[in-house]
């Protein structure tokens, strides 16, 4: 068997780097939520405040340790793998990812210091302070991140000289349009994984009748903050597709299941597509709703797969599917809270007992709609790296075996085997114990 | 500024990142290192918390390296990474089980031994590759086409398992006297009974390093012939080994830290004094490596004008609000 390099590279990126966003995803948003209640009991001196963030301060702790470790791994992947990339874009793509180390690394790993072991150091105003940086931190981390990517899917503000990728228009590179509509879609994304959490770990206190007063806080704050913010999610999600729509065809049409070109065109509800085929099968489709989602109209015509050459075609069955699983998790958000706050105006929330597991049950949502999302994204932008630049096949550092890679595969897979299951169990307890149980951070 | 002054200006930040790295990870990778050379728990728990509020902000200068180099040297980030392929892939195992340690220990009882060995082994795998990257790049690294071209077991050879040694001992001795800095009671003098071994070790695997270096065996010989002048480095670090042990006698608890990071300051000129102006020795100078002046600029405004003087500003501001001795943990 001959071990093909790119292939196992990607396999070990596409590895190391969903393990890694589940934590910058719940982290994110968990550090703005921390940052709240520390407001809150500072406006409010209500103690259970204070009680609900040393509980979730707990949590953070070992999810941060976690995101820190496997973001390591995702610093050095560039160099290590994709050396071709990382030399020829790293002129647009250093600078982006040097930002992130500038200004967001070092302020979340420093007042994460303070956050966790410093309270009784620095006055109150400081350490909420403190909150914030991190918080702030985590927020300038996924700009740049995506900023790094919306390049990536739609390469905009450089010339090319010699071969060489110049830089001309940094501004458009780190604030154009795509970026503005992806980096929103990430951050909300990500906010609405820390909330779904909340919510659920509320939930399960009020099914086991423990907590009562914190899960009442939990409750109130994730349930309405996710209703209010699902909304405005669609909304650039929506936008999202619309630019990939404009920029990236051929990634539209693979998460649409569209083979041939149609005016109008279908909209393809469910179908398994076969790639060898080209063809959908089972497909439950609607007439004329495909022309509408892509353009607000019911007669535009709509490019299928087969005006694309094969060698310039995105794999369909990973983005057609991912995408529908990511829209279905925003839906059942969407259900959940504004069904939830039905219940709480009618004053039934903690009685409603099937809802209670409902909402128990929705702790995954965020995380499997941020990891769905990313895999529409990346699979999508196949067969290029770097959108129309570079192909993924000339990007891997020219020294590299398949035996190499399969040996640094293989041993990342068994050190996240060992280390993220444990990691999930402690949090897992963590979460069980609930407020006011437990050891504190390190021990004392 | 032009192009060559600002590849120079980021050139010197990725220098002295590196010389900020090695004092501040090498402190509690040393504590890591000498965590498992003891039993005790209560000696266990006072050094984990002597470094649990700084390691993940001194980690934080290897991500900071990685991405300066990245911005604004690419090639060599690209051709170092290649060539040390399996060496990264240590580190980050290393740094994975040093670094989930923290929370992990105390999550568990049953399970508590797997995260301590993991902790202490894990530092010193950290500690040795990241050594042996030093001999690597001081033996010089075949490149061709702005891309590493060699094997993934280049790396291996006897000079830098030599220096990756050197480094598991220079990182020791820097935890030791961090330990002995912040620490009272017994831990402080179980710390100071270990610095003259470790010094003594560390000028034995250095001093053998150093004979090779100048018997022809590592690339970055050649340079020395006509820098004679570079030669008051090693003695400034023989010196600053000697005042680290005499400070330890005499139980002064600053000194032997203090005289530790002269000595890496002294080792880490010494190598500077052996490379310039080359990164790569022979292959990539400075002035190859660097990015389009359009990348450079751009990161020289907002990062290297703005964001970090704000960062030295509130690194120092987090150790002020942790300083002085730890007894029982911060809080």
């Amino acid at each position: 068997m001959v071990l093909d390099p790119v292939f196992l590279s990607r396999l070990q990126f596409a590895f190391v780097v969903s393990f890694h966003i589940i934590f910058p995803a719940f982290t994110v948003g968990t550090a703005a939520w921390l940052a709240t209640m520390e407001a809150a009991h500072m406006a409010t001196r209500n103690a259970v405040y204070r009680r609900v963030f040393d509980f979730w301060l707990k949590v953070f702790a070992v999810s941060f340790g976690m995101g820190v470790v496997t973001g390591i791994v995702m610093a050095f992947q560039f160099g290590t793998n994709w050396g071709v990339l990382a030399e020829r874009m790293g002129s647009i793509q250093g600078p982006l990812l040097g930002y992130e180390g500038f200004t967001a690394f070092m302020l979340e790993a420093t007042f994460f210091g303070v956050m966790l072991l410093g309270r009784s150091r620095v006055s109150r105003g400081s350490y909420l302070f403190a909150c914030c940086m991190v918080s702030l931190g985590t927020m300038f981390s996924s700009f740049w991140i995506l900023a790094n990517n919306s390049w990536m899917q739609v390469p905009l503000g450089h010339t090319i000289e010699n071969g060489r990728i110049i830089p001309q228009d940094w501004w458009l590179i780190t604030t154009g349009p795509i970026q503005m509509v992806r980096w929103p879609h990430m951050l909300f994304g990500a906010f609405l994984t820390t909330a779904m959490c909340v919510i659920a770990t509320g939930a399960w206190y009020l099914l086991r009748d423990v907590h009562r007063a914190e899960a009442r806080v939990m409750l109130h704050w994730g349930l309405a903050f996710v209703a209010l913010l699902v909304p405005f999610q669609l909304v650039v999600g929506h936008l999202t597709g619309d630019y990939v729509h404009q920029h990236q065809p051929a990634k539209f049409a693979a998460i649409e299941a569209r083979w041939q070109s149609e005016q109008p065109a279908h909209e393809v509800l469910f179908a398994i597509p076969d790639e060898a085929a080209q063809r959908n099968w089972l497909a439950i489709d609607v007439p004329k709703l495909g022309s509408f989602i892509a353009t607000g109209t019911w007669n535009s015509r709509e490019v299928g797969l087969e005006d694309f050459p094969v060698a310039d075609r995105p794999p369909v069955a990973i983005p057609f599917f991912t995408f529908r699983i990511m829209v279905a998790m925003g839906l059942t958000m969407l259900a959940v809270s504004w069904f939830g706050n039905v219940l709480r105006a009618l004053g039934k929330l903690e009685t409603t007992r099937w809802f209670h597991w409902c909402m128990f049950l929705s702790f995954p949502t965020g995380f499997v709609a941020v990891i769905a999302g990313w895999m529409t994204a990346e699979v999508g932008r196949q067969p290029w790296v770097v959108y129309g630049l570079l192909r993924t096949e000339d990007a891997l550092t020219p020294s590299l075996t398949g035996m190499d890679v399969l040996i640094t595969l293989a041993c990342y897979v068994l050190v996240y085997s060992i280390v993220i299951p444990f990691g999930i169990y402690y949090i897992y307890k963590l979460l069980r114990d609930g407020p006011n149980s437990g050891e504190a951070p390190f021990g004392r | 500024m032009d192009a060559d002054d600002l590849a120079l200006f980021w050139a010197a930040i990725v220098a002295v990142s590196i010389l900020i790295y090695v004092i501040l990870d090498g402190f509690d990778l040393g504590v890591g290192i000498l965590f498992g050379t003891t039993r005790d728990e209560t000696h266990r728990v006072q050094m984990m918390n002597s470094i649990a509020p700084f390691w993940d902000g001194n980690e934080t200068w290897l991500v900071m390296i990685g991405i300066t180099l990245f911005a604004a040297f690419p090639v060599v980030y690209t051709v170092f990474l290649g060539a040390f392929y399996m060496p990264v892939l240590l580190l980050m195992v290393g740094l994975i089980f040093r670094g989930v340690a923290f929370e992990y220990r105390y999550r568990t009882q049953s399970t508590r031994w797997l995260w301590d060995r993991g902790f202490s082994i894990g530092s010193t795998i950290v500690a040795f590759v990241q050594g042996a990257a030093i001999g690597g790049v001081m033996r010089g690294i075949p490149v061709k086409d702005n891309q590493f071209a060699g094997d993934s077991m280049y790396w291996l050879a006897p000079f830098p398992l030599l220096t990756g040694l050197g480094l598991v001992l220079g990182y020791a001795l820097l935890g030791a006297g961090w330990l002995v800095m912040k620490s009272e009671g017994t831990l402080r003098d179980w710390a100071h009974a270990r610095i003259a071994w470790l010094a003594a070790a560390v000028l034995l695997v250095l001093g053998v390093a150093g004979i090779l270096t100048l018997d022809h065996s590592t690339i970055t010989q050649g340079h020395w012939d006509d820098r004679r002048w570079g030669t008051i480095f090693p003695v400034i670090g023989a010196l600053a080994l000697l005042g680290v042990v005499l400070g330890s006698r005499r139980r002064r608890d600053a000194v032997p830290f203090a005289m530790t990071v002269v000595f890496f300051i002294a080792a880490f000129a010494t190598l500077a004094v052996m490379f310039w102006p080359y990164m790569i020795p022979n292959s990539i100078t400075i002035a190859d490596a660097a990015a389009p002046r359009a990348s450079l600029s751009f990161f020289f405004y907002g990062a290297g004008v703005v964001v970090l003087p704000v960062i030295v500003a509130y690194t120092i501001r987090v150790y002020w609000i942790f300083r002085g001795k730890v007894t029982r943990g911060y809080e």
